[in-house]
């Protein structure tokens, strides 16, 4: 995979990560951003009333 | 000291084996859609000014004026800029974390003491905490997770950036209706609602930047992606060495950008500025017939509808940037810029409505993309070795439009009424300088070539310093 970090770097506090945890990641971002928008585009409508 | 097994070190962040690099986008979006809240300040003015009478309709002459209240912002953008060129070093040595960190502390702790300042009636609290140290969270945090972005997505630093950069477009449009919820919560419980707002306000984003904090990894010494080529097709634009950011602001090429992003960002705040009352006067009943007029609230709509723009541009532009190279892309931003602002006054003169919305929704866009596509363009030129800190300093130019570009609109457009023209023919001249402006940054952008090798970085010759 393109993402793999090289494995010869030690480091024994940053795990792997799954697809979930980044899933959930977006998601934690994502819902806040997707609602600001979701307010802004609705007072947008207000100009083509 | 302690500091050194500190987890906030950059030591302690370096990502291990399997790490996905698609979780620091989010960690990066997580400060800034937290500190894009800035540009939503302007939610707070009406209640701010009404503390003491309660009707914001009504002021009492002891409440806060809208001059004192535009102070407020003026300070967090100066010291943003300030800021991101003072820490940027400081950043690249500690790295994102401890960066991140701080600019939640300040961040938040700005709406902290704002909500005292509120409380007490003191506008020098308010000056001193959402302006000062709130600004200093805006900086560290603007920069912060920049450098490893690009790090980390050496193939694609517009995606990666313009994601991050989007983030705090996006910002406003959670703080504004966030803000507007909170104050009506409140509103009996304070005056106005205010100051409880900004103590709730200022422990969610804590929170919600904290999750960047405790996300954000840096990658191993000569980690790249497999399979990765550098690309140097577009341009011998791209280096593949690395300038410091001392030695980077005696380039041309470093001032050269300042003034493309200095003018860029004017012409925006142009449109910005003008967008509710422009649209308003221009398109009144008057002019489109009784009843056909934009009314308050669709000119509100019309300022959300450019946000959006300003939103999606961050991002849209950016990515292609990493497809037509960034000089080109500056080119068009510059090039149909001038083409669309000179465009502006005819559209109102001629009350095109439909088109006027579209060149305007156009303009945001590159507004926008201008301000995401800048830290690639300065990977491209001076490496990624402390293209953060170098990112820093050139956002100098953001605080100094932040101040020239209202200044600038004010002046011209009270200019124009003063001699009598109303509505569209009062802002044509604002268009007209803006337009003029983009010239001067479309021929900053053309004389932008690859910085001279005496510039880059040798790591024996500053060991020789060093020692």
């Amino acid at each position: 995979m393109e993402n793999r970090i090289n494995p010869t770097v030690p480091d024994a506090g940053n795990a792997p990560s799954s697809g979930l945890k980044t899933a959930l990641a977006w998601l934690y971002v994502g819902v806040p951003l997707a609602w600001g928008v979701s307010q802004t585009f609705i007072k947008a409508l207000d100009l083509f009333k | 000291m302690a500091t050194s097994t500190s987890w906030l070190d950059r030591s302690r962040t370096i990502a291990g084996p399997g790490f996905n690099r698609w979780l620091i986008p989010p960690a990066a979006l997580a400060i800034h859609l937290a500190i894009g809240q800035a540009y939503a300040f302007s939610v707070f003015k009406k209640p701010m000014g009404a503390l003491i009478s309660g009707d914001v309709n009504a002021p009492a002459p002891t409440d806060w004026t809208p001059g004192q209240l535009a102070v407020i912002f003026s300070i967090a953008i100066v010291l943003l800029g300030l800021s991101a060129a003072v820490f940027g070093k400081w950043l690249e040595r500690v790295g994102p974390r401890k960066a991140m960190l701080a600019s939640a502390l300040c961040f938040s702790g700005g709406f902290f003491i704002s909500a005292l300042g509120v409380s007490m009636h003191n506008i020098w609290l308010v000056y001193f905490g959402y302006g000062f140290v709130g600004g200093i969270g805006l900086g560290i945090g603007y920069i912060s997770p920049v450098s490893t972005l690009i790090k980390w997505f050496p193939d694609r630093p517009g995606v990666a950036t313009g994601m991050a950069i989007m983030g705090f477009g996006g910002g406003a449009m959670i703080g504004s209706p966030l803000a507007v919820a909170l104050m009506a919560y409140f509103k009996d419980s304070a005056p106005m609602g205010v100051a409880p707002t900004m103590l709730t306000m200022g422990a969610i984003y804590l929170v919600f930047m904290m999750f960047g904090v405790f996300t954000i990894r840096v990658p191993a010494e000569g980690w790249k992606p497999e399979g990765y080529v550098p690309n140097t097709q577009h341009s011998t634009l791209i280096t593949a060495a690395n300038v410091d950011a001392d030695t980077a602001i005696k380039t041309p090429q470093f001032w050269l950008l300042w003034v493309v992003l200095l003018t860029n960002v004017t012409a925006g705040i142009g449109v910005l500025e003008t967008a509710s009352p422009l649209i308003q006067e221009t398109f009144s009943d008057v002019s489109m017939g009784e009843g056909l007029g934009v009314t308050a609230a669709a000119a509100a709509g019309f300022v959300g509808l450019l946000s959006l723009f300003n939103l999606l541009g961050r991002f849209f532009w950016s990515s292609a940037s990493d497809k037509m190279g960034r000089k080109p892309t500056y080119m068009i931003y510059f090039g149909l810029g001038i083409l669309l602002y000179a465009l502006v006054p005819t559209l109102a003169a001629n009350h095109s409505l439909a088109l006027f919305v579209i060149v305007c929704c156009v303009i945001l866009s590159m507004y926008g993309g201008g301000f995401a596509t800048v830290p690639a363009y300065l990977r491209d030129l001076f490496g990624t070795m402390q293209v953060g800190a170098i990112h820093g300093r050139l956002l100098t130019a953001w605080s100094t439009a932040g101040i020239l570009g209202p200044l600038i609109v004010n002046y011209l457009h009270q200019n124009q009424k003063e001699k009598g023209l109303t509505g569209a023919e009062a802002y044509q001249t604002v268009f007209y300088v803006m337009a003029g402006l983009l010239v001067v940054g479309l021929i900053a952008n053309m004389l932008v070539t690859a910085v001279n090798e005496k510039y880059h970085y040798k790591e024996e010759a500053a060991k020789k310093v060093a020692a």
